[in-house]
Formats: C-alpha cells, sequence, structure tokens
C-alpha cells in the first residue's frame, strides 16, 4: 500500500498519467483522421502538381529524346567547327522518323527557341529528305539550306542535349545564355517579359492603392453609422462580391466603350467634343477602373471587420483630452485599423497580382499581365514548361510578399470577413 | 449622421465632404451592375441605349434576348447552364463533406501541427488562381480526367474547400464542447451526438461555406478554360467566349439572370450570417 501512494491509479488498475497519455493519443490520432481525407486529396491533387510544375519548368528532356542518335553522335564534337558525317547521319536518321511520325513540328519549335530562323530550315529539310541518297549526308543536308553550313545552328542543337535546364526562368526575365554559355540580355526589342512583371505589379500596386483610398471611409462609414442604415448600404459592397466577375467585366465594357455611357456622360458635360471620345477601354485605364471596382468589397470587409471593434469612446476620449478630429484620427484611430489594412491589401494585391479575366477583356494589349502570358503559353503555344516556370516566379514573388507582411504585421493579426 | 449644434463650420464642410466622397464611392460599385439590366430588354442589337429607350418608348423595349437565350438556334446557354448547375453542386458537397470533416479535425485541441496543416488546407485560396489552375490542369490531364465533368469536379472541390474549412472553423470556435461531452455522458455514440448536436450548431458555417464554394464554382472560368471541352461548356465560358467575340445583348439577359441569382445567394447568406450570430451570442 505505501508504495503506491506516489501514483493515482484509475479504475483500471493502470496509472492515471498512462491512461491520460493513451486517452490524449487517441483524441489526436482521431482529430487527424478527420483531417486525413482533405489533406490528402489536397496533397494529391494540389500539392505534388505544384511539385510537378518545377519539374516540368526545369525538364527538357523532349529534344533529347526526339535526337538519341544525334546526341551520341555529338558527343565526341567540340563544337567549334561543322560536325563530322557521322552527326549528319544521325540528325538525317533521327529526323526521319520524327517526320515520319508527324512530330518534327515540336522539334521546330523547340529549335526556333533556341535559335530564330531554325523552323523554316527544318521545315525544308522535311521536304526534300524524302529524295535523299543513301551515304554522303552532310553533302545532302547542306545543299537543302546554306545555314546547314553555319556552325551556329549546330551549337544550338548541342546546347539542347542536357534534360535539364534553367533556361526557361531565364527566358521569363527576358535573358538567355548565349553560345559561350554566359548568360545575358536578349536583344532590346524582344525583352517583352519584364515590361510584363512590372506592369503587373504596377498595376497590382495601383489597384490595391485605389481601393484602399475608396474602401477606408466607406468602411468607415459603415461601421458607425446605426445597424438599419449601415446593412442597407452593407448591400452595395455585398452585392457586387456575390456578382459573378464576368457580369461584372461585362458591364465595365458596356459602360466605357466609345459611345458608352461614361463617355455619352463626359459629352454631355462638355469635358470632351463629341467627335473626340477618349479610349477608356483596352488600356490601361479599363484595367484600373474595372480591377479597382471588381476588388473594393475585399478591401471593404476586412477593414469593416475590424472597424466594428473600436469602440467610438477611444475618439471621444481623445477630443475630450484636447486633440483635435484629425490629430485623434491620426494617433488613435487609424493604428487600431491597420490590422485591417494589412488584410485587406494583402488580399487584393494579391488578387490582383494574379488576375486574368479582366485584364484579357477590357485591357488590351497594353493591359496584358503576366497571368495573360502563363495562360496564352498553357493553351496557345503549349509551351508548358515556360508557363510552369512563369507560375512558379509569380508564386515565388507571393510567398514573398506574405513573408514581408508576416515580419511587419504577422499574419495572425490579419482578420478577414 | 447628424452632427451635433456645436460643429465648427469647417468641420461641417468636412463632414459633408466626408458624405459625398462615400456616396460616390457606393454609386461606383453598386452603379455598374444597373447598367446591365435595361440593355438586356433593349429592341435592338446595340449595346447603348436607343433614343427610344432614352424617351422611354414601351417599344423600344423587348424579352427578344431573352427568348433568345432560351430557344436561340444553335444556342449554347442551355447545355452551359445545365454543366454549370450539375458541375457546382456536386463540387459544393463534396467541398462540404471534405471541407467539414476537416474543420472538425483542426479544431479539436489534440490536433498536431495545426498551422502548417491549416496552412496547406487553405493554399488554393491563397494562390493565385493562375498557379492552381496550371497545377489542377496537370493533375487532372496526368489521370486523364481532361474535358470531364469529374475532372472540373475535383477542380473546384479543390478550389472550394479552403472556405468551407474557414467558415465552419470559424462556426466552431464559438462552439461549447461541453455539450458534446453533456451527450456521451449520456450515451450518446459519437455519430449520434455529431448528427443530433454538433451538426444542427454548425450547420448556418456548413451552409455559408457551402454558399461560397458554390459561387466558386458556378462563377470560375480560369480552371475551367484550361479543363474544359466541348461538352462540359459552363455559363462562364459561354459568357468569357461571347465578351471576346462579339458582345451581343443575349449575354445580357444571361448576366441579368446571374445578378438576380446573385441577389438570392447574398439573401440566404445574410440570413444565415444572422442567425450565426445568434447562436453564438454575439450581440449588438
Amino acid at each position: 500500500m505505501s508504495s503506491e501512494t506516489g501514483k493515482i491509479l484509475t479504475t483500471d488498475g493502470i496509472p492515471l498519467e498512462e491512461s491520460l497519455k493513451q486517452a490524449e493519443k487517441k483524441n489526436k490520432i482521431k482529430a487527424f483522421l478527420l483531417v486525413a481525407p482533405l489533406l490528402l486529396f489536397l496533397i494529391i491533387t494540389y500539392m505534388i502538381p505544384i511539385g510537378d510544375m518545377f519539374s516540368r519548368s526545369i525538364d527538357d528532356k523532349m529534344v533529347t529524346n526526339m535526337l538519341p542518335k544525334t546526341y551520341k553522335a555529338m558527343e565526341n564534337w567540340d563544337g567549334k567547327e561543322l560536325p563530322s558525317e557521322e552527326v549528319f547521319e544521325a540528325f538525317y536518321l533521327d529526323y526521319k522518323i520524327l517526320v515520319k511520325n508527324k512530330t518534327a513540328g515540336k522539334l521546330q519549335t523547340q529549335l526556333n527557341y533556341e535559335k530564330n530562323g531554325f523552323k523554316s530550315v527544318l521545315k525544308k529539310l522535311a521536304r526534300k529528305q524524302k529524295k535523299f541518297e543513301e551515304g554522303n549526308y552532310k553533302e545532302q543536308i547542306m545543299k537543302v539550306h546554306k545555314r546547314w553550313r553555319n556552325v551556329e545552328y549546330w551549337r544550338a542543337i548541342k546546347r539542347r542535349a542536357p534534360s535539364y535546364t534553367y533556361s526557361k526562368y531565364l527566358k521569363g526575365i527576358d535573358m538567355y545564355s548565349n553560345e559561350d554559355g554566359k548568360i545575358v540580355q536578349v536583344s532590346e526589342d524582344r525583352r517583352i517579359h519584364r515590361i510584363l512583371w512590372i506592369r503587373t505589379v504596377e498595376v497590382a500596386f495601383f489597384v490595391t492603392l485605389f481601393c484602399f483610398l475608396m474602401a477606408y471611409p466607406i468602411a468607415h462609414l459603415l461601421a458607425t453609422l446605426p445597424m438599419k442604415y449601415s446593412n442597407l448600404l452593407m448591400i452595395c459592397v455585398l452585392l457586387p462580391f456575390w456578382t459573378s466577375l464576368l457580369v461584372r467585366t461585362a458591364s465595365w465594357m458596356i459602360l466605357l466603350q466609345q459611345q458608352g455611357i461614361v463617355n455619352d456622360f463626359f459629352v454631355w458635360t462638355g469635358l470632351v467634343a463629341d467627335d473626340n471620345r477618349p479610349e477608356m477601354m483596352y488600356n490601361k485605364t479599363g484595367t484600373y477602373v474595372a480591377m479597382t471596382q471588381i476588388l473594393l468589397p475585399f478591401m471593404v470587409l476586412p477593414l469593416y471587420s475590424v472597424m466594428k471593434t473600436i469602440s467610438p469612446s477611444l475618439m471621444r476620449a481623445g477630443k475630450s483630452l484636447g486633440a483635435t478630429p484629425a490629430t485623434a484620427f491620426f494617433k488613435v484611430y487609424f493604428p487600431l485599423t491597420i490590422p485591417g489594412i494589412g488584410a485587406g491589401c494583402l488580399l487584393v494585391f494579391i488578387l490582383a497580382i494574379g488576375y486574368y479575366i479582366t485584364p484579357a477583356l477590357v485591357g488590351g494589349a497594353s493591359g496584358t499581365l503576366i497571368s495573360n502570358q502563363i495562360a496564352y503559353h498553357m493553351k496557345s503555344t503549349l509551351d508548358w514548361s515556360f508557363a510552369s516556370a512563369m507560375g512558379l516566379m509569380l508564386l515565388l514573388g507571393v510567398l514573398a510578399i506574405y513573408w514581408i507582411y508576416n515580419k511587419l504585421v504577422g499574419v495572425d493579426n490579419i482578420k478577414l470577413g | 449622421m447628424a452632427l451635433p449644434k456645436y460643429t465648427e463650420p469647417h468641420y461641417r464642410i468636412w463632414h459633408y465632404f466626408y458624405l459625398l466622397v462615400c456616396g460616390c464611392v457606393f454609386f461606383f460599385l453598386i452603379a455598374p451592375l444597373f447598367v446591365i439590366f435595361p440593355l438586356s430588354f433593349n429592341a435592338e442589337e446595340f449595346l447603348v441605349f436607343s433614343d427610344g429607350m432614352k424617351r422611354l418608348d414601351p417599344d423600344a423595349f423587348s424579352l427578344r434576348w431573352y427568348k433568345d437565350m432560351i430557344y436561340g438556334t444553335k444556342n449554347p446557354w442551355g447545355l452551359a447552364a445545365r454543366n454549370s448547375f450539375i458541375i457546382a453542386i456536386f463540387a459544393t458537397l463534396g467541398s462540404i463533406i471534405l471541407g467539414t470533416l476537416a474543420a472538425l479535425g483542426l479544431s479539436s485541441r489534440h490536433m498536431p501541427y495545426k498551422g502548417l496543416i491549416m496552412a496547406i488546407l487553405i493554399s488554393p485560396m491563397i494562390v493565385p488562381l493562375i498557379i492552381s489552375g496550371v497545377a489542377i490542369f496537370f493533375f487532372i490531364a496526368k489521370v486523364g480526367l481532361a474535358a470531364t465533368h469529374l475532372g472540373i469536379i475535383l477542380a473546384h472541390i479543390i478550389l472550394g474547400t479552403p472556405f468551407v474549412v474557414i467558415t465552419v472553423t470559424a462556426t466552431l470556435s464559438g462552439f461549447d464542447h461541453s455539450i458534446t461531452r453533456a451527450a456521451s455522458s449520456l450515451g450518446s455514440s459519437p455519430y449520434n451526438t455529431f448528427m443530433k448536436i454538433t451538426l444542427p450548431l454548425i450547420l448556418p458555417g456548413v451552409i455559408s461555406g457551402g454558399l461560397f464554394a458554390f459561387v466558386t464554382s458556378f462563377d470560375e472560368v480560369v480552371v475551367v478554360l484550361f479543363l474544359a471541352g466541348l461538352d462540359n461548356t459552363t455559363i462562364p465560358i459561354q459568357m468569357w467566349t461571347g465578351l471576346r467575340e462579339q458582345l451581343s445583348p443575349t449575354i445580357l439577359a444571361v448576366a441579368t439572370c446571374l445578378i438576380i441569382l446573385s441577389v438570392l445567394i447574398l439573401l440566404t447568406a445574410e440570413l444565415l450570417r444572422r442567425r450565426s450570430e445568434r447562436l453564438r451570442g454575439i450581440n449588438r
């Protein structure tokens, strides 16, 4: 009896501590089992595919697999002068199979990325190679097009030999590794992606700013008005929030067109002449206006939920202690709303930076953003590895924003809805 | 918001300026939606207010585009609406089931690695849609479900669950766990406790999360554009194609119907929110 005093036993005779541990473990497993289906589902359908995007973005096996003999023959080629007959023959044999299987188009596109003008050369070869005679392929190939005498084109093929490449990432920031393996910028007239990145960040930044400037006063009004008025006004925020994105974009397309209501109004007020109606759609103006209206509710709602919790007596206390309304606002009210500002800005900025539909419809050429480019490569050029690379660069940017935000404000301070 | 009588004039002016700014912002938010409404009854083919409409001439208005939407030749809207509803309903069900279970697990205090798991579960909401679209497309294409309803439903479950997880977790944060313990101590089985005690109490959160999931699916176009074939065209896809090619008034008729739908959803969501706040004892 005396030796047992240190331990309290349950009715089953097991020490209480152990029994509790067992129960806790059971609860842990129970909780985990509830989460497991969704967690597994998301890992399989979402997290692994994002990883897959990474392996695709550095994957370069396509050309390697299409020209197996060529690369084997090229192993001993130093790349200084034209390759030997052996390489030419291997290339001819590889290419013949591709033409026969009707997959030569892919090779043409891929090699054209590497060296401009490769496509036409290869297409010509595809037509002529049917009449080739056996032996001396070097002569025959070089006769088809004089560019085959140019060692640059062979080096371009050789550059595609490794199965992995970071060239897609370089391309995403308008760089490439040149013939000597140095990383350089592409020629000035072909630097399109950097413009797109800058424009995307610029649009996201200004849309966030406009949203903040417009949302702050109305969130304040909604939070301070008596319930029966604020509920009514809240509909003005919630109805657009629940309305289809495409419907809202369509209404902006109608409003902003040249014969549209906004222009009619400008003409009516005499701001612009009837025959000189400004173009407000298919440019950045349209993107800014439409995106600001569409994303505005996402700024209002977090701001509102934070402002709702701020007691009006704080401002009154400030004023009664002699502060002017402006001072009371900036010293008392504004600092208290910072969690809401942070949440709203983060939300709007991240939504804006990945925006795709509205810029594509009202943005025109100068309103295209990085997401449009990703979608274009996914659907039109089918350069999925480049789309993946750009997507991951965008994702990295978004994660960096989260990280900075977490350092500055703290994610725990976010209040949503 | 009446100002007290002793307010100084320049504050009074400032206050009216503030109200004016607020009025402009509310107008900016809501007015665009109302443009669609009258134009969808336009008798003509143009997307501007005709002179007849400005005079409120009855002949200038017609139901022509609504008829076209329903009976039009080679009409894509019927199929699109059916697909949209089928996909959205199944995606919502899937999201609700997976999301609610996960939220129940997450709000248990025994759950290990809560922060990390929560981050994974809500990541589809945080990652820009275009990236999710690319990733989901790779998965769906790999398992051979591209251009099938099932593929799109799976994609929309991924996008919809974070909303359910968030709303149900929020509802559970005010949940008194001693009620379920009381039920168990009175001999109720865990399943019975869940069905009779927990579920009715968290139902508002579940439904409002479900509404979010439904709207997300019903309005989703980025991922669907990657995944859909000709047979699984949805309303957003048809609107997207229509808006890109030519803006016909039929689209406005569809848009009007969608606005009416969103009004209904808004009303439901508001009622639920109030009920849930009442249940959680948040008094104003």
